[in-house]
């Protein structure tokens, strides 16, 4: 019988099936950071229990951890105690850990593939929704809560009922200034929050195929955002030529070997999904939120719905402070960020330098950015990117997920705007009452020059006429 | 983890669609090593204005008390913090009622003993109007016979088999999977890739 690549991966990882019951699913690769996992070595330690495979685990320090000043101690007295119970656990249990001050420390779903950590036909967990990410690689990734986490530690194992399996199809090439965060923002709008929901998605199609790495894990990154346990793309030459690349993926013929796998690593022709969709890549612009969750998206160009019977989109525009009807684009704006693990990666760097280079930030406007990991941030330096962001009023921050959940100091405070490269608009995401707008990273710096929102010169052009509507 | 089986109690309504994770613990509550004490700051945003008790919120309506909480559409999205599951069963809730939950929440719920209980949007509807209504509105939920009950309407509802036994004899799946290191090793050797 054909299979799917989720199928295949799901099959060849499954210990025992209880009857009518769940599967004991084994997992390859764990990762770990200081906010989700300290209850977990706790009960392990409660149970007297060791964990299990620790060679299978990977940690760093990332939620918490400020981005300015890293060399010093951790003000927050709270924080600094995740993180040096994260230090500890660590030592005691033999788990490779990246810390503050490491040349690999980073937000965890960026320095697993960059170092090469995560490779197609793995099983990945880790205690944060956004495990999602690593399915760009051609893995069965997706997070876990707390509880989960200690079930890893303690057995390397969970219990799990297959879930339903969908494929998303995009076909065609993006327009100019369209980037693969907005082909992910614009498939959930079209999905809504919930649309996957009790599915793992798989991403088919020219239009994927013809993305970079980073650009497949922006995608696989938001998976969650429409309720989907995560997302894959088949693994090709372009995964393979990246992790030829990183410090610590298969060398010679151990990585040969590995390729011959790899390659049979996709669905079968007539494989049967159970639900599937396609899209035009032509049809997508750059797009942004308007309310308070990732599936209230509209293309850039566009009005914000109305509907006078929706509580749920008058409680989200009452929150943003945005009217039914209204156009955003020429909105100001009071923040930028750009970051997280959605695109804080080196590629969303050099498209933010690029646009920026030469033009300032706005007065009005604050703008952070901050890099995905250490090695990102070095690769920035490398090439001039934090010189050009400087020259143009910008400073760029140290490693973390920063203002994705406002857990340090980068707070945006309440009733501002801001326009964020990251992948949730939750009410008080980016703290207290902060209104966030998601973006791509194009769109984020083209607010943080132009004051307001705005994006890349060529959707600008092409849709002329509608920006002249919108001002007359 | 205590055994769960038949909850009888007045609902609280919260008939909210998309209830993410953060709404329910806030990230800034996250900083904890330990599971305990997050009902203190369970939807905190929404109870309180800053400093001062939102008195609009239901949590803050006397007129509404009990164990169940009655939600709306897709409940528990967003980020997998199992915190969220630990705010709501250390508030003293023991079940959540919705047309549908988040898949990570569903399962951070019945790890912690709190049930959640999926119905149909008609019966969702009914079940919340009830409790306006009539805030003293009994629901009756019973685990074994996988029925939600109140004012003589009944709902089957479905729950995973092995996760609703794991509930009535108050086991967690851990206690299955640290069985299984034989298994689990055997498994390792053999793997052809
Ligand atoms: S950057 Fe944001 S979404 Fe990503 S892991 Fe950190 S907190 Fe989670």
């Amino acid at each position: 019988m054909s299979k799917t690549l989720f199928d295949k991966l799901w099959d060849s990882h499954v210990v025992k099936t209880f009857d009518n019951g769940p599967s004991v699913f084994y997992i390859d690769r764990h990762y770990i950071h200081e906010v989700t996992s300290p209850q977990a070595f706790q009960g392990l330690e409660e149970k007297g229990l060791k964990v299990f495979r620790p060679e299978q685990i990977i940690a760093t320090a990332d939620h918490n951890v400020p981005t300015l000043n890293q060399d010093q101690p951790i003000k927050d007295p709270l924080s600094a105690n995740q993180v040096s119970m994260l230090t500890e656990n660590c030592a005691k249990h033999g788990i490779k850990y990246y810390p503050l001050g490491s040349e690999y420390q980073g937000i965890v779903h960026v320095i697993g593939p960059e170092m090469g950590f995560t490779l197609p036909g793995m099983t990945i967990v880790c205690g944060d929704s956004h495990t999602s990410t690593h399915g760009a690689f051609g893995c069965i990734a997706f997070g876990i809560g707390t509880s989960q986490v200690e079930q890893v530690l303690a057995s390397q194992c969970l219990m799990l009922s297959k879930p339903k399996t969908m494929r998303i199809n995009v076909n065609g090439t993006l327009k100019a200034g369209v980037l693969s965060k907005d082909v992910i923002l614009h498939i959930i709008a079209k999905l809504g929050t919930g649309g996957a929901t009790g599915h793992f998605v798989e991403y088919a199609g020219s239009t994927f195929e013809a993305m970079s790495m980073e650009e497949r894990m922006t995608v696989c990154n938001m998976s969650i955002e429409m309720g989907a346990r995560g997302g894959l793309v088949a693994p090709d030459q372009t995964t393979f030529d990246y992790i030829a690349a990183t410090p610590y993926g298969p060398k010679g013929e151990d990585f040969d070997k590995s390729v011959e796998y790899w390659k049979t690593l996709k669905s079968d022709d007539n494989a049967p999904f159970d639900k599937e969709i396609h899209i035009d890549a032509s049809d997508i612009e750059p797009m942004i939120t308007y309310g308070t969750n990732p599936g209230m998206g509209i293309n850039i160009f566009q009005a914000v719905p109305t509907d006078e019977q929706d509580q749920e989109l008058k409680k989200s525009l009452n929150y943003m402070g945005l009217e039914p009807g209204e156009s955003l684009l020429g909105k100001q704006v009071d923040y930028v960020f750009i970051g997280s693990c959605t695109n804080s990666r080196i590629e969303d760097l050099r498209i933010a330098a690029e646009y920026v280079k030469g033009k300032q930030k706005a007065d009005h406007v604050t703008c952070w950015i901050v890099p995905g990991s250490k090695q990102v941030e070095k690769q920035a330096m490398e090439e001039g990117l934090d010189t050009i962001f400087q020259n143009a009023g910008i400073r760029m921050r140290q490693p973390g997920c920063s203002a994705c959940l406002a857990m340090n100091e980068d707070k945006i405070p309440e009733g501002k705007l801001c326009v964020s490269t990251s992948n949730r608009n939750f009410e008080g995401r980016q703290g207290q009452g902060a209104r966030t707008i998601l973006a791509s990273p194009l769109t984020a710096i083209a607010a943080a020059v132009h004051g307001k929102i705005w994006t890349a010169d060529e959707a600008i052009a092409r849709n002329q006429s509608s920006v002249e509507s919108l001002s007359s | 983890m205590e055994k769960i089986n038949q909850i009888k109690s007045s609902g609280i309504p919260l008939p909210i669609e998309h209830i993410d994770t953060d709404q329910i613990i806030p990230a800034r509550f996250l900083k904890s090593t330990s599971k305990e004490g997050f009902g203190e700051n369970l939807f905190r945003d929404w109870r309180y204005n800053n400093a001062e008790l939102n008195t609009d919120f239901v949590l803050n309506d006397p007129k509404f008390k009990g164990s169940i909480l009655v939600a709306g559409h897709n409940f528990g999205c967003g980020s997998s913090r199992e915190h969220a599951a630990w705010a709501i069963h250390d508030y003293g809730f023991r079940a959540v009622v919705s047309s549908e939950f988040a898949d990570i929440f569903k399962g951070n719920a019945m790890n912690n003993g709190l049930l959640p209980i999926e119905v149909s949007t008609d019966y969702l509807q009914a079940l919340t109007t009830a409790i306006y209504n009539n805030p003293e509105t009994q629901i009756e939920i019973d685990l074994q016979s996988q029925t939600i009950a109140f004012e003589g309407e009944v709902y089957n509802f479905e729950i995973d088999g092995f996760k609703k036994q794991c509930l009535l004899d108050g086991k967690v799946e851990f206690d299955y999977l640290v069985e299984m290191h034989d298994a689990i090793e055997a498994y390792e050797n053999n793997r052809s890739f």
